[in-house]
């Protein structure tokens, strides 16, 4: 295997697990759309990348961090639903993005681009991801209470809405990761079909993390795999391996009731 | 031993008065109920209590308290991917086995429901595990906010039992929110009735006479009376 390719596996694979590892707390929060069209709002910061050539990954974890923490205080100091604040977010910024992103890169920015990474921004990425990772099963217990029950979990001392906070941040970075790879438009898919499809097959919070996880590496592996041999975007392909994970345990799901 | 002291409790939320001058004392032991119609403030007195939100006046418990806290319930799905075991490791991932068959000796279940979905035992059965999963850490005072809500009848007998048989064993003080009228006289020391204002407090056969609940609920709930005359 070229080193590029191998470059390319590795990343995906690392960014992967992140993305799953956020997802199963996004579908244990019932969130799945909401975190699917937040993960839109990053398309004006990379459109500010393009245009003043920065990074678009700094653009896109700006763009955000903006929206989560904006939707996070207006949670709290509106009252209104989650899903309202995201959904005016969402559209607010797809407005934005598409009038300022040049028409050439629109494309690659929908539905991302990994052939173009460079081994400076794979390390980037990979040590991103792992601090992520750690983020995520260091609060991990602590999250999954919380969301059960605020109350209960502040009974014991635990501080729900700096952990909220906490838990926005690892969000909008691991979504700006993953967008290189399969885009904005499909960044969604990476966080929640391989914890959807976790969820089943098992019944333990244990099992739910590692089996995102791994469908999460199989879908990242065998998309660039294919999209290899078809030459094809690998974004797409990438999503679609997922889906056909998720078909397969749904079927799990039917025979085994 | 006193071990809770509120006065002139008032809570706000927004501009809107939600609590207003609360007065009450709780002693070591007792068991007290917290009765009044929706909306009448009980869950935000409790929310108080455990100092999650903002309030003037003064809540004063005994220094160094533990206190549990079980909720009314658990907005879970029945396919949570979580289990009673881990539910309990969330608390204290280092908890011994031990100590997890002693709390499910309590609430009275078996220890096959620890490889069990959260999401998958039955209602009953998630409320005494809320109870199990507060005791753990042998809190002295035991807020309970309507354990009862979405049991069937049985159930919540079962359930008042099982708090009535903690509190006499630890000698746990009980603070608990309920609509259930009849429990309340069954099983609780004092009642603390409210409706935004502290409209009574002291003991379950003063407090539930027929105009006293109809200055708390309405008319409607007067015919609960003759339950009282045992």
């Amino acid at each position: 295997m070229e080193a590029q390719t191998l470059q390319l596996f590795i990343t995906a694979i690392f960014v992967s697990i992140s993305a799953s590892l956020l997802g199963s707390f996004v579908i244990l929060k019932k969130m799945a759309l909401v975190g699917d069209a937040l993960s839109h709002v990053a398309l004006p910061g990379i459109a500010l990348g393009l245009i003043f050539h920065f990074n678009p990954f700094y653009g896109a974890f700006a763009a955000l961090l903006v929206a989560v923490i904006g939707v996070w205080m207006l949670k709290y100091r509106t009252n209104l639903p989650l899903d309202t604040l995201v959904g005016i977010f969402f559209t607010t910024s797809l407005a934005l993005g598409i009038l300022f992103i040049p028409e050439p890169d629109l494309l690659e920015i929908m539905f991302g681009n990994i052939a173009a990474l460079s081994l400076n921004q794979a390390i980037i990425s990979i040590v991103i991801s792992i601090l992520l990772i750690a983020a995520i099963l260091i609060i991990h217990k602590k999250l999954t209470l919380s969301m059960l029950s605020e109350e209960l979990a502040n009974s014991i001392g635990i501080r729900t809405r700096r952990l909220e906070f906490i838990y926005l941040i690892i969000f909008a970075l691991a979504v700006a990761l993953g967008i290189r790879f399969v885009g904005v438009l499909l960044m969604g898919a990476l966080v929640v079909i391989p914890p959807a499809s976790a969820k089943n097959m098992v019944k333990s919070l244990f099992n739910f993390m590692l089996l995102s996880v791994i469908f999460g590496i199989i879908a990242a592996i065998s998309g660039i795999y294919a999209s290899n041999i078809f030459h094809l975007p690998p974004g797409p392909l990438f999503v679609l391996s997922s889906s056909v994970i998720f078909i397969f345990t749904l079927l799990y799901r039917w025979f085994k009731k | 031993m006193q071990i809770l002291k509120v006065k002139n409790l008032n809570v706000k939320i927004g501009r809107a008065p939600i609590l207003e001058d609360i007065n009450f004392e709780v002693n070591r032991g007792e068991i007290v109920a917290i009765i009044g119609p929706n909306g009448a403030g009980k869950t935000t007195l409790f929310k108080a209590l455990l100092d999650l939100i903002p309030y003037e006046g003064k809540i004063i418990w005994k220094p160094k308290l533990k206190i549990g806290y079980v909720p009314q319930r658990l907005d879970i799905d029945i396919d949570l991917p979580l289990t009673v075991k881990e539910f309990f490791n969330l608390r204290d991932s280092k908890i011994s086995d031990a100590k997890i068959t002693e709390a499910l000796d309590y609430i009275q279940l078996d220890n096959s429901v620890l490889e069990k979905g959260l999401g998958e035992i039955s209602v009953g059965q998630r409320q005494r595990l809320l109870v199990g999963w507060s005791i753990l850490d042998n809190p002295e005072v035991l807020l309970f906010d309507e354990p009862t809500a979405d049991v069937d009848v049985y159930g919540q007998e079962s359930i008042y039992k099982m708090i009535s048989h903690l509190q006499k064993k630890f000698q746990m003080t009980v603070i608990l929110i309920s609509h259930d009228l009849n429990i309340i006289y069954k099983y609780s020391n004092k009642v603390l009735c409210l409706n935004h204002r502290n409209l009574c407090f002291g003991s379950p056969e003063l407090m539930l006479e027929p105009n006293r609940l109809k200055d708390l609920f309405g008319e409607e709930k007067g015919f609960y009376h003759h339950d009282h005359k045992h």
